[in-house]
């Protein structure tokens, strides 16, 4: 097989004159992390929102939530993208899409890729939220109604408390998938830690040097979450109370 | 508000259905069907006792499972000239199409995810079973294929076509490659015609129709499954 190996390549300047590769992967590796996070404050406010909705004794609620879900979980991640970056601009009224058109480079892809990914990812924990929710004991929700709590309060201090800790499992992996996801925002012109990579090979024709930087750096952020995750879930456990697993799924 | 033109969407249909959506639902069909088979070898290595088996296939799945598609896509479709002229001794990468290396992309990524699909079947099947097929005299691959698969498969079908359904969407990634999948058609003719708006909905439209209708006959299916057992 002839390929010219060339480990030094990361330490060389990249194409920007600025920085070397190494650190054209970690800026890359920012902008995985910086949209994932964002994205992924949206999906979980949102998500626990609809989620919630989606339990209610409301039947309109529950099928508009129903809806929304159905809506983001079938149509492809990156054709959803495309209409947050190039179809929402147009829509929306003149002076607002021309100022999203008129914004700098990293922000007129960062910003749709937030939203996007954060209302995709928002469909995901809707239904692990709703699934964490409906696999307590019914007895529960009956027991605050007794208790003379209103329906908002017994979500708050009866439900709720105790879902999100049965769903921590599926989160973990849901958080992981988001951050994965991001990568698709490459194809709205967002440089994340895939798309460093991928000019990295590029322009200095070392594909697989490249490449395994970004797969070395994508499992120790996995291994970083995980553990992560895994601390969270132990430090709110609740004594004597061992969850239900609720199965998660899908990439 | 720009003014809409969806005549376009009519004036592209065969193009768009022919060759685009011909493109994905084969690249869905080989990618899944190779999946489910190498993913089933993964399975059966994982819940292997010998390490030498187990070990190799856990590294593999939780490699899989931990990069995105995107960064898979670009590793094969760099790796598999050099595999390709590693298999067939030639000393130059030799020249792989993007529609091989998307195939060979899709198998072995999704192989990862159907494997833990086909690991949870076959650890729902009681193992009394496996010993009464050893006691019968079948040795591990008639035991396997005669009773504990068949099993397994059925308990797990509706989650299989779950995650083709997921498959059928991620096959809209090979966009990255240029080539003219269902949507890569659509993008193409959008450019084109400047018609982004009317062409990038058109393919939400029919990508939310075919994942939905198909995600509620696994949900029927999954009923009737579940009366039967």
């Amino acid at each position: 097989m002839n390929y010219n190996w060339n480990w030094g390549i990361f330490w060389e300047m990249s194409a920007d004159g600025r920085h070397t590769w190494f650190m054209t992967l970690i800026m890359g590796l920012g902008w995985t992390l910086a949209t994932a996070f964002c994205a992924g404050v949206i999906a979980l406010i949102l998500g626990s929102f609809i989620g919630v909705v989606r339990t209610m004794p409301v039947r309109w609620a529950v099928r508009l939530g129903n809806a929304y879900v159905e809506l983001f979980r079938n149509i492809p991640l990156l054709v959803q993208l495309f209409i947050w970056f190039f179809v929402l601009p147009e829509v929306l009224p003149d002076s607002l899409g021309d100022a999203i058109k008129a914004m700098n480079p990293p922000w007129a892809s960062f910003v749709p890729a937030v939203l996007g990914l954060g209302l995709f990812t928002a469909a995901r924990v809707a239904e692990q939220v709703r699934a964490g929710i409906q696999a307590l004991a019914r007895g529960q929700g009956m027991a605050g109604t007794a208790l003379g709590l209103t329906l908002a309060q017994t979500y708050r201090s009866v439900l709720l408390p105790m879902a999100f800790r049965i769903i921590m499992p599926p989160l973990t992996s849901e958080t992981m998938n988001l951050i994965k996801n991001t990568s698709v925002a490459l194809t709205i012109g967002l440089i994340e830690l895939t798309a460093a990579a991928r000019s990295m090979q590029e322009f200095t024709f070392q594909v697989f040097e490249a490449f395994t930087a970004a797969t070395v750096i994508y499992i120790v952020v996995n291994l970083i979450v995980v553990n992560l995750m895994r601390w969270l879930e132990r430090r709110i456990a609740v004594p004597g109370f061992i969850g239900p697993a609720v199965g998660g799924g899908g990439h | 508000m720009g003014d809409f033109d969806f005549g376009v969407i009519e004036r592209s249909l065969g193009y768009l259905f022919r060759e685009g959506m011909t493109f994905t639902l084969t690249l869905t069909g080989i990618a899944a069907a190779g999946g489910i088979f190498f993913g089933t070898l993964l399975a059966m290595m994982r819940l292997s006792s010998h390490k030498w088996l187990s070990l190799p296939a856990t590294a593999y799945v939780n490699l899989m499972r931990s990069i995105p598609l995107l960064l898979v896509i670009f590793w094969f479709y760099f790796l598999v000239p050099y595999i390709g002229a590693w298999v067939t001794g030639s000393s130059q990468p030799i020249k792989v199409g993007a529609f091989t290396s998307s195939v060979v992309t899709f198998m072995l990524f999704e192989a990862a995810y159907y494997s833990e699909i086909m690991r949870a079947g076959i650890q729902s099947i009681a193992r009394g079973q496996v010993w009464a097929g050893l006691a019968l005299g079948l040795n591990y691959w008639q035991s396997m294929k005669e009773v504990v698969l068949p099993q397994a498969f059925r308990n797990m079908v509706p989650i299989l076509l779950t995650q083709t359904i997921i498959l059928f969407q991620d096959t809209s990634l090979v966009y990255v490659l240029s080539i003219t999948d269902f949507l890569g058609a659509a993008s193409k003719i959008a450019q084109r015609d400047g018609r982004l708006i009317e062409m990038y909905t058109f393919a939400a439209l029919v990508y939310f129709v075919v994942s939905y209708v198909l995600s509620q006959l696994v949900k029927r299916l999954q009923l009737r499954i579940a009366i039967i057992r």
